[in-house]
């Protein structure tokens, strides 16, 4: 595959034509790596043209609204999913929501959210999600299109808050999501502030989301962030980590590639009221102090919820 | 899936119909409602639209309903117009000694949704057949508080006048 195709498919679906943070090669790699430095481009020009092209109108209210009671299922009698205080959400206009991310692959506080958002809400609102590439691209899951999960890349945000849509954005990716079992009660975003910098770009207000019982789920041992940078992961799929656990029915579970079943834990998601960035911090607000303050709310909260809970996993 | 609920109260049909037809008292009787709001300008009568919100399992439940029968003192039934499919329907009917009869019924589901959509419904109905049946019990507590109190000072202003 030549650069140019790599970049024409890389960038229908909002994304550069190579991953973030993936530094473009010096012309000493170009000229004694080259051949890894091209095998490496080629991966990841494969993997970005397997993403889905971002389009909003694949989101599908009738698919939504019918596939409601699986879903409601699932959070009501495995997770026994409980979310509050989603009349902090303004009741109309762009939003931005922002979460804390557990659960490794398959995320179960998302679809307990989702479902009470939507069931709240109505289909009718529309909803998005950011999701990272290569959970869109996994054979399967095409589905979690029609919920409204879009790659999750700068543009994409910006089209879906500039439709009016509310947006749901982990900070924390794939680095909190596969925190181990001991940070389980801990808010880590890795000092990514890229949320702040768009909800003032847009000038709507921040949403903080927090969960929990999502990473009491399956037994996260360890990131793995050593492992995935030897093996170039971050480079080729934009993955910082190849996450370490057991889980059922796999034992030593390496990756969660092929997902798992997850342990029914009891999942509990509250949202704190809106914070308008410019009214709170001033017209040209600090990031670092913005951020400091988001976590340091949503910590307090999720520090709460966490004294709630009598036992792992039963809740 | 169709709920239905009853009970006797101890009050006429039109001091049952205050209640049942006025949306700002619902949060105050309805078990399990997190949300019952008037849309529009319109709060009572035929074309009347409320926002109503119960909870039901992991998920606060409803959408908008629009008022489609209003027979003062004997019906009130309602369709949804979105959210979740239902009809509501309260039913006062008069007894002897100035008591009423109240029954309500409830359907709810989401079309199309297939057995996912049927086993949720099964799973669902004791909760809100729970709700109903405790809404009916609050409804008669206060409906029947609310007669006393009447006529406690219907006496005393007869007393006051002789």
């Amino acid at each position: 595959m030549s650069d140019a195709t790599t970049a024409a498919k890389a960038s229908r679906n909002g994304h550069g034509d190579l991953p973030p943070g993936t530094k473009p090669p010096t012309s000493r790699e170009g000229a004694e790596g080259g051949l890894v430095g091209r095998a490496i481009r080629a991966a990841a020009g494969a993997i970005q043209a397997r993403i889905p092209v971002a389009d909003l109108d694949e989101r599908d209210p009738d698919y939504i609204r019918e596939n409601l009671p699986g879903i409601w299922l699932l959070a009501s009698l495995w997770f026994r999913g409980e979310v509050r205080g989603l009349g902090n959400v303004p009741e109309e206009g762009p939003v931005l929501l922002v979460g804390n991310h557990s659960g490794g692959n398959l995320t179960p506080d998302t679809s307990v959210f989702t479902l009470a958002y939507n069931a709240y809400f109505g289909v009718e609102r529309p909803f998005y999600q950011l999701a990272h590439n290569l959970v869109l691209s996994m054979p399967g899951l095409s589905f979690l299109r029609k919920f409204g999960t879009v790659a999750a890349s700068p543009e994409n945000a910006e089209t879906a808050l500039s439709s009016g849509a509310a947006l749901l954005v982990y900070p924390g990716g794939d680095y909190e999501v596969h925190r181990p079992l001991w940070e389980r009660h801990k808010v880590d975003f890795n000092g990514r502030k890229g949320f702040i910098r768009l909800a003032l770009e847009h000038d709507v207000p921040l949403v903080p989301v927090v969960a929990i019982g999502g990473q009491e789920t399956s037994l996260f041992l360890s990131r793995g962030e050593t492992i995935a940078r030897a093996l170039m992961l971050d480079k080729l799929f934009r993955l910082k980590v190849l996450p370490i656990s057991l889980a059922i029915p796999w034992g030593l579970n390496v990756g969660d590639f092929l997902g798992h079943l997850p342990l029914p834990a009891k999942i509990v998601v509250e949202v704190l009221p809106p914070i308008d960035l410019r009214e709170e911090f001033g017209p040209e607000p600090d990031l670092n102090a913005v951020y400091d303050e988001v976590i340091s709310r949503m910590q307090a909260a999720l520090d709460a919820l966490a004294a709630e809970r009598r036992l792992p996993i039963i809740g | 899936m169709r709920v239905v609920v009853d009970i006797e109260i101890n009050a006429p049909c039109e001091m049952v119909w205050e209640y049942v037809s006025d949306p700002t008292r619902y949060l105050h009787f309805m078990q399990g409602m997190t949300r019952y709001e008037v849309v529009g300008k319109q709060a009572q009568g035929v074309g009347a639209r409320y926002r109503t919100l119960m909870r039901v399992g992991s998920a606060e439940v409803g959408g908008v309903v629009e008022v489609v029968e209003w027979d003062e003192s004997r019906d009130l039934a309602w369709n949804s117009v979105t959210g979740v499919d239902q009809r509501g329907r309260w039913r006062l009917r008069e007894r002897p000694d100035d008591r009423t009869h109240v029954e309500f019924r409830f359907q709810y589901g989401v079309a199309g949704s297939g057995i996912l959509g049927w086993l949720a419904e099964q799973v669902a109905a004791p909760t809100v057949r729970q709700h109903l049946r405790r809404s009916l019990h609050q409804l008669k507590r206060q409906v029947e508080h609310e007669r006393l109190r009447r006529l406690a000072a219907e006496r005393r202003s007869r007393t006051a006048a002789a």
